[in-house]
């Protein structure tokens, strides 16, 4: 008897503790991922830097030695409209593959049917001072007589190019009007994404584009653009720079 | 009373009139935690808080250490105080455009750091909105300290000096930009200019000469709409009629924003201490206050799209000239020019 009683209380213990145990698990807010992976490429091809020669909408000759930019203000649009911020600051460089894996962890629960993002830095990250991390200005893509970030760079090499060496390069930043150069970006999911699993994405950068889209544009006349001329106009360039595959 | 309480009492009362005289100057101590920044009086609120910079006499000291090294330099030979002296207001006394490595000349001349927490934008052209990355200018202008930020920091971390000196001021062994901008900003924030003769006569504890008296209220008329007290600037990009110096060709605020409207403005300079920060105007082309006053005082004579409200400087006599000399001599604050706290540490 005394031993039945002993073996049932424990056996209650132990079927108590699956219970509380089950309800926990299904109580727990389920933390998933947002994963994105970055693919930068002109065309249909992958971008190499400096080794291959590519061609524009006008047929001018090109390559690339430096493809940068900054990534910030992630939000995921929910099935109501409704924006729900994440928040981050990535810089990307086509030198730095790591870089091209972001990751923002603990989504908040939802159903979402898109994504934005900005390209380039808000304007109060502009104003706020010594910062670490993607916005250190260490990491090179920082004016410090003009303050501000320098939110995207495109350098290479073209034929047509009228800079020595045949060298161009796009600097581009400022975060003011009238040369605001920040820009949104809204990509639609094909499908819904449920944050009950990671969501994974494609996202591709096709240098194409910041030629040909919405202008098409003559390195001739863009072969240095690294201040407030014309930076509006790359500005809306690569506001068309980016397609989730 | 006996004698020995009388005694007592006065040396109680000497006592607390020191701690509320000292501390009427002190707009921050180094020795109290944590530490805390009393303004000046009838100063506003300032641009630059410290809030994400929190005061602390340690962060302080590194700033210090920092400001008078070297080390920031390319080849060890440029600090900050070389370009900036505390005698001059933290100016560089008696050079018109700055004077930087391997001897090369700058295309400006070095203003005061004074009262920069009230700033709402820094250098001449305006062209940098926050005091903390007002450094990073300097340190890697080819003609001035020609670093690398990224060197910087890499030196810092090699040095057991700073090792030290982070490590006291955060509490871990991190040394990055942000933390050495920041300790920067605390020297610089703090450097505030506000016990001259002036302010000690508006608190009723000094009372100007005759002259200085005329000079006050001329200066109130023909000076204050761009220099108005307590700050003695307004903050605002200004053309106040500086004939152009062809061979700089400095379009000043217009280099920051190709609007032809804005070429030949120049953010409108503290008076504070100018009897020290000679020579004047951004390229320091006047040696001496007089010359100023003769400038302001010959509008024929000034680059045609000058402010107007210059006019209303009118024309002043020899007397008048002279009286406004006197008067901008009140500004100087000899507190500030000799508080122990801003020298460098290493003379000490
Ligand atoms: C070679 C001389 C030189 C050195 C070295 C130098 N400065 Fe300066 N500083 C200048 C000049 C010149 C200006 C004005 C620049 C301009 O307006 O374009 C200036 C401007 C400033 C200003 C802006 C003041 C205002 O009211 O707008 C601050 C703050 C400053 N310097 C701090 C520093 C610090 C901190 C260091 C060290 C990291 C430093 N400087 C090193 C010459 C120098
Ligand atoms: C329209 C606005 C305006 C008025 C009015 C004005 N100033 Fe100025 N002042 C400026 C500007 C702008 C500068 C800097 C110009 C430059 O460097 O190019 C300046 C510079 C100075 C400087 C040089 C300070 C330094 O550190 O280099 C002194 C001194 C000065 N002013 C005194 C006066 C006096 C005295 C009066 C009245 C008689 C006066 N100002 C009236 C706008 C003004």
């Amino acid at each position: 008897m005394h031993r039945f009683l002993k073996l049932s209380a424990f056996t209650g213990a132990i079927g108590l503790l699956v219970v509380f145990y089950s309800f926990y698990l299904i109580k727990r807010p389920i933390r998933s991922n947002l994963r994105i992976n970055i693919i930068h490429l002109v065309g249909n091809r992958e971008l190499k830097l400096d080794s291959v020669t590519y061609h524009n909408g006008l047929n001018q000759a090109y390559t690339v030695s430096k493809f940068k930019y900054y990534l910030s203000n992630f939000e995921l649009i929910n099935s109501n409209h409704q924006a729900i911020p994440l928040g981050e600051y990535f810089l990307i460089d086509e030198e730095d593959p790591a870089s091209k894996k972001i990751a923002i962890k603990n989504l908040p629960s939802g159903v979402y049917t898109g994504i934005s993002f900005l390209i380039g830095v808000d304007s109060l990250h502009n104003c706020s001072g010594a910062q670490s991390g993607a916005l250190d200005p260490i990491n090179g893509m920082f004016w410090a007589w003009h303050t501000g970030y320098i939110f995207f760079k495109l350098e290479g090499k073209s034929t047509a190019s009228k800079q020595a060496g045949g060298n161009f390069e796009w600097h581009i930043g400022g975060y003011q009007e009238p040369v605001n150069c920040i820009r949104k970006v809204n990509l639609n999911f094909k499908q819904k994404k449920s944050s009950s699993l990671d969501i994974d994405l494609d996202l591709v950068a096709d240098i194409n584009n910041l030629f040909t889209n919405p202008k098409v544009i003559d390195l001739a006349n863009f072969s240095s653009v690294t201040g407030v001329e014309k930076a509006t106009t790359i500005a809306d360039q690569y506001s068309q720079l980016f397609y989730l595959r | 009373m006996s004698n020995k309480s009388s005694y007592l009492f006065i040396l109680f009362a000497v006592l607390i009139a020191f701690v509320v005289f000292s501390s009427e100057k002190e707009y921050f101590s180094l020795l109290r935690e944590p530490m805390k920044l009393s303004l000046p009086k009838g100063f506003p609120t300032p641009a630059y808080n410290f809030q994400k910079n929190k005061l602390n006499a340690k962060v302080f000291n590194l700033g210090r250490q920092l400001f008078y090294d070297p080390i920031l330099s390319a080849d060890g030979s440029i600090s900050c105080g070389s370009c900036h002296q505390q005698i001059a207001a933290f100016a560089h006394i008696d050079h018109a455009l700055s004077h930087g490595i391997y001897g090369k000349i700058g295309k400006r001349n070095v203003p005061a750091l004074q009262n920069l927490i009230w700033n709402t934008s820094y250098m001449w052209d305006g062209g940098v909105n926050n005091l903390e990355v007002q450094p990073i200018n300097p340190i890697t202008n080819p003609i001035e300290m020609n670093e690398s930020l990224a060197h910087v920091v890499q030196k810092l971390n090699a040095s057991v000096k700073y090792k030290t000196l982070f490590f006291k001021a955060y509490n871990d062994s991190l040394i990055n930009s942000e933390r050495l901008l920041k300790a920067l900003a605390q020297f610089t924030g703090l450097l505030i200019s506000a016990d001259a003769k002036y302010d000690r006569v508006m608190a009723k504890a000094d009372t100007f000469t005759t002259q200085e008296q005329q000079g006050f209220q001329l200066y109130k008329v023909k000076c204050a709409n761009c220099h108005p007290a307590p700050l003695f600037t307004d903050n605002s990009m200004r053309n106040n009629g500086l004939p152009i110096d062809t061979a700089l060709h400095d379009d000043g605020r217009a280099t920051i924003t190709h609007q032809s409207g804005d070429k030949n403005k120049f953010r409108v300079p503290s008076l504070r201490n100018c009897e020290m920060t000679y020579p004047y105007m951004h390229d320091g082309r006047f040696r001496k206050l007089k010359e100023v006053i003769a400038h302001y005082n010959n509008q024929s004579k000034m680059e045609r799209n000058y402010d107007r409200s210059i006019n209303k400087i009118g024309t002043l006599t020899a007397e008048e000239q002279q009286a406004l000399v006197l008067f901008l001599k009140t500004l100087t604050d000899k507190t500030f020019l000799y508080d122990r706290r801003f020298a460098d540490p290493n003379n000490q």
